[in-house]
């Protein structure tokens, strides 16, 4: 039985009334017969809220959690505290239950937060133009990539080992329909892309590249040299989008300010839950040449009729309910919640504590890693400056040492096997401010003591 | 808009413009240097300076310029502006095509749970059995609403499962030998502008097809159109007119016929739950919005969730990762377990809070409970419906096409504009005065000043003679002085914006600088 | 935005979407109707197209915006740009306020002057509007 229809059987009678119609029934008669289904039956009955909780209490239960593990999995979400009055406030059902502000004299609230959110993007960027966000981030990768299809009407991307494998399997995805081709450049001995192969795949004259896409700091924690790779990208005409880690934002120097012409990324890390992967956003900044051809909602500043200073959904005329097949991108959403959750995390840290953030990232990523390659049998790869991420080969199965610290409720990072089988044996380890000094030592002991029960197992199988 | 003025609604003439509204203050102006929320915390590893850790040209020389303003002001001033928001827990919203109905609280909490909201994506799925569990039941009960044989809800929103589809339906043409031969997909012209923009995006071409005098595909046209170059069809059933297409089984029959897929666009499956699915329609790919028919809060504009589902010749190719059961286990099925699949479209495994809140969604109703939420939706519009018409609605506001509607309806304010001089807009911002969020105006684009409402089921009768009311006392208004309705909104934070001056000078962001 | 519908200025040859040539020789100037811009409400972007860029008949070369909308502006004539109106650009509200003069958008060297055997003239343009 619907738990949430107010009608009653009587009102239903009345109203059917008024409608001329007999029966429910006939309301659905425009259906033609063989169409007609009787009901879900497969499916089961209708639940009480309390029978409903319990079940899904059930199943979290059997998950295990940032709350009950020690967790150094990153790989592009982070276990960040996320301070209390993000859920207070998105938690406001004039927040939470609005739709898309299609009527701004009763949607400032939300239009103005975009704004907000769009300046703190932009500063963080170092990038003049920002969007009110998209879904995620490696699907950002590709809406950037799309712009660029249009900004120089070429169709090949030249794309960093280095960038996250999932964003490069999306934007693989995306190129069937954008008809446009992928070309992968590897990394240096230090896990930074190799620049000299970098020039070479740009100077290729049979196929020119719309766009070069890197991580920032790349996906195994190396930090790219964005402008070096800005100058060899522009030397060929190609746009270079920067796929960031917001977080890394705080110290490290704008991709704007190194050259980028586009920088989007993964926005989870500002003031979102892990929630298993999303509802996240990701975030879009460009410079003004491109604002027109930038997707999805952005929010501008005008009058009212009175001269009063509001805001309203600008340049729509990109955005497919007026474009449609012309426009910049399909999408038809904004992410306006998450957002909203970064912008209040983003007030929160403020200009002195978001900075305090990433300083104390930097120094325990240099601490845990320098602690780690005192281990026998562990060895940092990414060997240059790191910010909260680092990976390191393990002189052990990989997976069986991972399994052997998660019965010590210590995840203690993401097995580099699938993405990367040149480095089957590695692991990449995260850093959140969650994550103190006294849970790093023990990640290095837990991490050395399965290291040490696990080598002799593969000395076992070599034999 | 303060709780005091809409608690007030101002029936009859109010033209006046309240003395007291606050200014829009953004939190970048109520900055103060040296001010704080959080707390400075030491590393506990030692304050090595920054530059001995990381090459000084890689750090950025100025702190980005975010507010400096403490916790207090940051919880007044998110409170203030969410009282310059409309919402849907405060008032009806009957937005056409956009299914505003009642977010049920019980899911938010069940999503907030720690064992799904801080369960990190990259866990283990030997130690997330539960998440995968309830992905996999979410699929099964998708696949028995649509009537298809699997999905995949790896898509972030309907136009993100529009992209999936289409790419799929392009690995399915590309595996049978036809992937350059087959460039064109048929589109209503009463379609969602997200139609044609992911065609584009799809790599192919729109071609459009016409409407019939009763609002439904002109099969004729369709005929004409439908051929070798076609790769699939993509329509809304019902549709954006809120008009079940009674030829809905031909339609799908010619374009599978002419060696086409068959798209369905989910965005008005509020209408059929439990009453017909599109799977029995003839069709082979679906897209769900979750934030529609399955309750998720729509958040200002997201998240919401697409996923996508498919029939049995389609299955090889859904996106990946999916979630299958061997014995009592659950895995993730990935490129290398379905070679032909389209690949990813996203990070991870989709917006799995959504996922949550569905699920609980269609626990809580069961099979019975979500055909009595289609029912009773079709039949709020429909008696909505009634009771305009036989007003002056029914003059000045006629319904577009046909006599009765599923879940939503379509009237034109062509007489409206011509005969009492206002413009569905104006009719649409003097609503604002009388405390409702006005239907969607202007679409689709087929119907000359469009008014297309959606009072969902979980609305009472009540509120639906309220509206009706108020749409009667706006006609009244327009009769004696049409200028009230040309200067509308009056009771609002702002009055009507000037979007001309925000289109020709763009102010994207706040130009400030810090400290 | 001019609020009275003017007179189709004679001199001018017209196309039937709406947008006009004045022929002088082997050249012309291009534009956009009093009815096309009335009925695209106020517009807020023009991007003029390169300039060196050949442009043909009944073809798209630009396009010009108002809030809401986008309407593709038809090349009456073909031929090469060899001018560009950069003041409609900067300031689009010229092609509302005198869209017959000061909101001209490009200047062409006419390829095949023969074209303009097609184009209608005021007194058959206004025809149309009435139809």
């Amino acid at each position: 039985m619907s738990r949430y229809s107010p009608a009653t059987d009587r009102e239903r009678a009345a109203m059917l009334e008024v409608i001329g119609a007999g029966s429910i029934d006939e309301l659905f008669e425009a259906i033609p017969p063989p169409l007609r289904l009787d009901g879900l039956s497969e499916m089961p009955d209708g639940l009480s809220e309390h029978e409903v909780y319990e079940q899904l209490r059930g199943l979290a239960a059997q998950n295990l959690d940032a709350e009950s593990a020690i967790s150094f999995l990153g790989a592009g979400m982070y276990d960040h505290y996320v301070p209390a009055i993000v859920e207070a406030i998105i938690s406001r059902s004039e927040f939470l239950t609005p739709y898309t502000p299609y009527q701004p004299e009763i949607s400032q609230g939300g239009l103005q937060v975009m704004f907000e959110f769009q300046t703190a993007i932009s500063e963080l960027t170092g990038l003049p133009v920002a969007t009110a966000g998209l879904y995620e981030g490696p699907s950002t990768v590709a809406a950037a990539a799309y712009l660029a299809i249009g900004a120089t009407s070429r169709r090949r991307f030249v794309v960093s080992r280095g960038l996250n494998p999932q964003s490069r399997q999306t934007l693989a995805t995306y190129c069937e329909g954008y008809r446009a081709e992928i070309t992968e450049v590897g990394l240096d001995s230090e896990l930074m892309t190799d620049l000299a192969e970098l020039e070479a795949q740009l100077a290729a004259p049979d196929q020119p590249v719309a766009a070069v896409i890197v991580g920032y700091p790349n996906f195994l924690g190396a930090i790219e040299d964005l402008e070096a790779i800005a100058a060899i990208t522009h030397a060929h005409g190609a746009l270079l989008i920067a796929a960031c880690d917001p977080i890394a934002l705080s110290i490290l120097r704008s991709p704007g300010d190194c050259g980028a012409d586009i920088a989007v990324g993964e926005g989870q890390p500002l003031g979102n839950r892990l929630d298993f992967g999303g509802p996240s956003f990701g975030f879009f900044a460009a410079r003004h040449e491109q604002m027109r051809r930038m997707p999805g909602r952005i929010a501008g500043e005008t009058v009212d009729a009175d001269g009063r200073r509001g805001f309203v959904l600008a340049l729509q005329t990109r955005e497919q309910h007026i474009r449609r097949e012309k426009a910049t991108h399909n999408i038809c959403t904004a992410q306006a919640l998450n957002s909203l959750a970064a912008m209040v995390h983003l007030a929160w840290l403020g200009r002195s504590g978001f900075v305090e953030l990433g300083t104390l990232l930097a120094r325990r990523t240099a601490f845990a890693r320098q602690l780690l390659a005192g281990i026998d049998g562990v060895e940092p790869i990414t060997v240059g400056p790191v910010m909260r991420e680092f990976a390191v080969r393990i002189d052990a199965p990989v997976r069986a040492v991972l399994d052997r610290c998660s019965r010590g409720a210590v995840i203690a990072g993401y097995p580099l096997d699938r993405d990367y089988p040149e480095y089957g044996d590695g692991l990449l380890i995260a850093l959140t401010e969650r994550r103190d000094r006294a849970e790093i030592e023990l990640l290095a002991r837990t991490l050395a003591e399965a290291v040490l029960a696990l080598s002799g197992e593969r000395a076992g199988v070599a034999r | 808009m303060s709780p005091g003025e809409r608690s007030a609604p101002p029936w009859g003439v109010c033209t006046e413009t309240p003395q007291q509204r606050e200014p829009a203050v953004t939190i970048y102006e109520r900055s103060v240097p040296g001010r704080r929320a959080a707390a400075a915390v030491g590393s506990g590893v030692g304050e090595t300076p920054l530059a001995e850790l990381i090459e000084q040209r890689f750090l950025r020389s100025e702190p980005a310029a975010l507010p400096e303003v403490s916790e207090p002001e940051i919880v007044r001033h998110y409170n203030r502006l969410s009282r310059r928001n409309f919402d849907l827990d405060s008032g009806f919203y009957p937005l056409g095509s956009c299914t505003m109905k009642h977010n049920p609280r019980l899911n938010e909490r069940v999503a907030a749970l720690p064992g799904h909201a801080r369960l990190h994506p990259a866990t283990d799925p030997a130690l997330a059995q539960g998440a995968l569990a309830l992905m996999w039941r979410l699929q099964g009960a998708l696949a028995a609403v649509t009537g298809l044989a699997e999905v995949s809800l790896q898509p972030s929103a309907g136009s993100h499962g529009e992209l999936a589809g289409l790419l799929v339906t392009r690995a399915w043409h590309a595996d049978r030998g036809q992937g350059e031969l087959r460039r064109e997909v048929l589109i209503p012209d009463t379609a969602h502008g997200t139609n044609p923009a992911t065609v584009t995006m799809a790599g192919y071409t729109v071609v459009k097809v016409a409407t019939d005098g009763a609002g439904g595909v002109d099969l004729a046209d369709l005929r004409a159109k439908a051929g070798p170059s076609t790769a699939a069809l993509m329509v809304t059933n019902p549709n954006t007119l809120g008009i079940f297409d009674p030829n809905i089984s031909e339609i799908t029959a010619i374009v599978r016929a002419a060696g086409g897929t068959l798209y369905y666009d989910g965005a008005n499956l509020n209408a059929v739950m439990g009453r017909s699915r599109p799977g029995d329609m003839g069709f082979d790919i679906v897209h769900l919005n979750l934030h529609k028919s399955f309750s998720q809060p729509h958040g200002g504009g997201g998240p919401g969730a697409g996923p996508i589902a498919v029939s049995q010749r389609l299955a090889p190719y859904l996106p990946v990762p999916l979630v299958r059961r061997d014995g009592d286990r659950y895995q993730f099925e990935l490129a290398e377990d379905r070679p032909k699949s389209i690949g990813r479209l996203r990070g991870f495994h989709g917006n799995f809070g959504v996922f949550v809140r569905a699920y609980a969604y269609i626990l809580s109703l069961g099979g019975d409970g979500l055909r009595a939420a289609s029912e009773d939706a079709v039949l709020n519009a429909n008696y909505l419906l009634a009771r305009l018409l036989a007003g002056p609605a029914g003059r000045y506001l006629p319904l577009a096409f046909g006599e009765r509607c599923m879940h939503e309806f379509v009237l034109s304010g062509a007489a409206a504009k011509r005969e009492l001089g206002v413009r569905t807009l104006d009719i649409a911002k003097r609503l604002l005065d009388y405390g409702f969020h006005p239907p969607t105006v202007y679409f689709p684009l087929l119907v000359e000043e469009a008014m297309m409402v959606e009072p969902t089921e979980t609305e009472t009768r009540e509120t639906l003679d309220a509206f009706v009311v108020a749409i009667e006392s706006i006609i009244a208004e327009a009769k004696q002085d049409p200028e009230i309705l040309r200067n509308a909104p009056y009771t609002t934070p702002v009055r009507r914006l000037d979007e001309v001056a925000a289109a020709r000078n763009p102010i994207l962001r706040q130009g400030w600088t810090a400290g | 935005m001019s609020d009275s519908n003017p007179e189709n200025p004679p001199d001018l040859r017209y196309h039937p979407a709406h947008d006009w040539a004045r022929i002088e020789g082997d050249e012309a100037t291009f534009g956009i109707t009093w009815y096309a811009q009335d009925s695209l409400g106020e517009v807020v972007f023009f991007e003029p197209p390169e300039l060196g860029g050949t442009i043909a008949k009944d073809h798209s070369y630009a396009e010009v915006e108002s809030v809401k909308a986008v309407s593709e502006v038809i090349a009456p004539l073909s031929g090469e740009i060899i001018a560009v109106n950069d003041a409609a650009a900067a300031s689009p509200q010229l092609i509302n306020d005198d869209p017959y003069g000061e909101g001209w958008l490009v200047r062409v060297r006419l390829g095949d002057p023969a074209e303009a055997e097609a184009l209608l003239d005021a007194a058959a343009y206004g025809e149309l509007l009435a139809g």
